[in-house]
């Protein structure tokens, strides 16, 4: 029975179920001190003076003078220090170190540390910034040509704030000081990035540096970059104190010092004909990076791309930019620089409705990509563009026409978004990552080796069985490596969509050249004959696809997802709180290797967004979060979350395994619009999230067109 | 102190305001239980104490003396929501996933939807948006009274 499309037993299910599967706090080393950050107090200015007011018996210290190699977070760029050497730029910056046996000496000692700076003056609004991490402009037809085609020009401004990611396992890792290198066990997503940042920061070979994933407690783009710094952290203090050193954020810490999803700015100017048309579509795309550039540039890039929403327009033009401030450092988090345009994209739509009395979903429909239809970067839409599919479907499932009619005048309201989402990393990423991944024949069947990781969303799983269908073998004869650098290739990040339809891709590749070796001969007997077998394959990506990052044409996704999400509310008069109460969400995404998998990913990001439409307020007070616990950062329980009817579409992806494209993130993208939209339908003019009750309170009636 | 572990009686030293949770890792071996937030609020750290899903980041550990306390490890492995939340896809990343069955080991048999809805308003889960666990807690409903037992 093939294992593709059924949903067989998660590889890790049974520990998951039974608490024996172990997370990195789980893991104690002998000899083991713990580790503590102690970070800035002030948003920008200098350390003067340092002053430790305790007995350091027993303490382990370190500062930027113990780092042995460079003292940087090498990323995108080197900007960003693992120690602060005298500027400080954001607070809660790391400056110094400190590891003890015994974790409540550590936090006698931190309450005892002062130290002094010279303070200067912070920037907070990214208006008002002097740094450009990154611009991009996209142009594509004439925009002047299409302005003076247009009967209206419909303009509007939308925001959108921070969100944390708040997976529920915070950020932590073990070093492990080892044979003249260094291992670090980790909750992360990219074991590859964590390896290149310490052997850049403790100027090791490559082959003494390990970095080894432990189980993952969820990740969703907030283990993608930040674990290269706490893990050079511990790794300072491990190589310091020749002793394994533990590292593990409490809730406070990681909310106040980890990475978040970058706020933004996103003004549209869009002409229209009477009819509907898109004749013009200008977009400007502000978003704060905050102080280091961590991966800024590529957010914008996915951003901007993704910023029309999924509609056909000849003439665009849109200018995008990243700018730094005195906050810490965003970076990714699922959807990656889509949500916060496509929330733009999609209330600008319904408002383009509202102002030319047009049903909102007979607007989408006349401007949704058809196959055929070229992207703002000029990239030819193939078959597989479902933009029109998920729309019908999903206004036809949830009967958004009649309820929007029978709502109206009362304190419920429905509202629609169309979104779409490219799979695997932008433009030219994926030849310049060329990942690889490989395949080990085993007596009972093949072990599969990648630095593709678990961290909720089934990897092990769906890997296993696009490797078991492609060497026609039982899903249960195919075992997974644990992900250790010394034993995995480099198969790139666990991020963009990319480890299903690009990572599995290869895998297939590997598994088919596995059966060819076979020609009809079981494992056992071909590895009595011919001794191991291990076959490695490379990223080779579809002919034909080009892009030119310095002008930003091309084709910049292999493949898009689609989605349309139909969201019913209603408001609380009292309170002014809006209760979502039904979801309906279509998606498009090539082929479900795992329906229950897929479902799971549409159903907790569309509850993600929930929290990002609605509940997540990072409160940034002078370049600080106020609020950086669960008992005020509310995200969404049970009773936050409505039923979530979820439909998924398959319309296979040539260059995909078995048709996949990638699932992980677009269902982040369209709830929050959608959620907007519904409540516009009360007559509310928001344009912002989260659309906490303060904001329904205080927002405009909009003017009702007769 | 003296109380019952996972249907076993236990004597564990320790101080009495060590939180329960801690005991239960460190002293006790028993990870299974995890720690989200250390405030009472995600629910990670859910155990049973005389049937009641209490946080044990809040409970020190000198109030479980002579009680019956139950954790992920006290279930044998076959646990009828164990089963259900592999089947349904109600566990993820799994972080929450030992609180969580607990938090719905102690919901009442013939739980509506609404009571399951929430009995579980205190456990945050951040991968399934809840879907699976209702279903896999439906799932494990059925099969207890198809199998008649508790």
């Amino acid at each position: 029975m093939p294992a593709v499309g059924r949903n067989v037993p998660r590889k890790e299910g049974f520990e998951k179920v039974t608490g024996a599967a172990k997370y990195v706090d789980d893991l104690v080393f002998p000899g083991m001190l713990h580790g503590r950050t102690i970070r800035s107090t002030i948003a920008a200015g200098e350390i003067e003076a340092i002053h430790l007011g305790f007995d350091r018996k027993g303490f382990t210290i370190a500062d930027c003078r113990d780092v042995p190699g460079r003292n940087v977070v090498a990323l995108i760029d080197l900007d960003q220090p693992c120690l602060a050497e005298r500027h400080i730029r954001h607070f809660a910056e790391p400056i110094l170190l400190l590891a003890h046996e015994d974790r409540e000496r550590l936090i006698e000692a931190e309450a005892r540390i002062a130290i002094d700076y010279r303070e200067t003056a912070p920037i907070y609004d990214p208006g008002k910034s002097d740094h450009c991490f990154k611009e991009i402009v996209i142009e594509k037809g004439d925009l002047a040509r299409g302005f003076a085609e247009a009967d209206a020009v419909v303009e509007g401004e939308y925001r959108v704030s921070h969100q944390e990611q708040l997976y529920i396992e915070p950020n932590g890792v073990i070093a492990v000081p080892e044979d003249g290198g260094i291992t670090v066990y980790g909750s992360l997503q990219c074991p590859y990035y964590v390896h290149r940042a310490l052997r850049v920061l403790l100027g090791l070979p490559e082959e003494k540096v390990r970095v080894v994933q432990t189980e993952t407690g969820g990740g969703f783009g907030g283990k993608e970059e930040y674990p290269s710094m706490i893990a050079g952290h511990a790794a300072i203090l491990a190589w310091k104190s020749r002793r394994p050193v533990k590292l593990v954020y409490d809730r406070v810490e990681d909310m106040i010092a980890t990475t978040k999803r970058h706020p933004g700015v996103i003004r549209h100017s869009t002409g229209v004909t009477r009819d509907g048309r898109l004749t013009a579509i200008e977009i400007d795309v502000l978003l704060d990076g905050g102080a280091y550039m961590t991966l800024s540039p590529v957010v914008l890039s996915r951003g901007v791309i993704h910023a029309t929403g999924p509609y056909r327009c000849d003439n665009v033009r849109i200018h995008g930019r990243v700018v730094a401030t005195n906050t810490p450092p965003n970076g990714a988090f699922r959807g990656f620089g889509a949500p916060q345009t496509q929330f733009a994209a999609e209330v600008h739509m319904e408002r383009i409705a509202e102002s030319l009395g047009l049903d909102p979903a007979r607007l989408r429909e006349r401007n949704a990509f058809r196959p055929g239809d070229t992207t703002s970067t000029g990239q030819k839409l193939g078959t597989d563009t479902s933009a029109l599919r998920v729309l019908r479907e999903a206004v036809s499932r949830s009967d958004f026409r009649a309820k929007r009619r029978a709502y109206r005048g009362t304190n419920r309201g429905i509202g629609l978004a169309l979104f779409f989402h490219g799979s695997g990393f932008t433009g030219g990423g994926e030849v310049k990552l060329a990942s690889k991944a490989s395949l080990e024949l085993t007596e009972s069947g093949a072990r599969i080796l990648v630095a593709s990781t678990e961290i909720g969303q089934g990897t092990r799983t769906m890997h296993a069985q696009i490797v078991a269908d492609t060497l026609g073998i039982p899903y249960e004869k195919v075992e997974v490596e644990a992900v250790d650098t010394a034993r995995v290739p480099d198969s790139g990040p666990t991020v963009a969509s990319r480890t299903c339809m690009v990572v599995g891709k290869i895998l297939e590749r590997c598994a088919r050249e596995i059966r060819r070796e076979l020609g009809g001969r079981s494992p056992r007997e071909y590895l009595a004959a011919h001794g191991p077998l291990i076959v490695t394959k490379e990223y080779a990506g579809p002919d034909g696809l080009y892009w030119d990052d310095d002008n930003y044409r091309g084709d910049a996704y292999g493949a898009f997802g689609w989605g349309c999400d139909v969201v019913e509310i209603e408001r609380d008069p009292d309170t002014y709180e809006i209760r979502p109460t039904r979801i309906t969400a279509v998606q498009e995404i090539g082929r479900a290797i795992h329906p229950i998998l897929a479902a799971g990913q549409i159903e907790g990001g569309t509850a993600q967004a929930v929290g990002y439409a609605l509940l997540e307020d990072v409160a940034m007070r002078d370049g600080r979060m106020a609020n950086a616990q669960l008992t005020n950062y509310l995200v969404p329980t049970t009773l936050d979350t409505p039923e979530i009817d979820v439909t998924i579409l398959e319309n296979p992806y040539e260059h995909g395994p078995f048709g996949a494209k990638g699932v992980g993130e677009m269902p982040i993208d369209g709830p929050a619009p959608a959620i907007v939209n519904a409540i516009r339908s009360l007559g509310l003019d928001v344009r912002a999230i989260p659309a906490t009750p303060e904001r329904i309170l205080e927002a405009p009636a909009i003017p009702r067109k007769t | 102190m003296r109380f019952t572990l996972n249907g076993r009686k236990r004597r564990v030293q320790g101080p009495p305001m060590k939180r329960l949770l801690d005991v239960l890792r460190e002293e006790c071996g028993l990870t299974g239980t995890k720690e989200g937030c250390g405030e009472g609020e995600c629910g990670a750290c859910t155990v049973l104490v005389d049937g009641m899903p209490v946080n044990s980041c809040l409970i020190p550990f000198a109030q479980v003396r002579g009680s019956v306390v139950t954790t992920i490890e006290g279930l044998d492995g076959r646990h009828p929501l164990q089963d259900a939340f592999i089947a349904e896809g109600g566990a993820q990343c799994g972080i929450c996933t030992p609180g969580m069955i607990l938090a719905a080991a102690a919901l009442p048999r013939g739980a509506s939807f609404e009571e399951i809805r929430l009995g579980l308003a205190g456990n945050i889960c951040r991968c399934t948006g809840y879907t699976a666990i209702y279903r896999a807690v439906n799932r494990a409903a059925s099969a207890r009274s198809a199998r008649r037992r508790i």
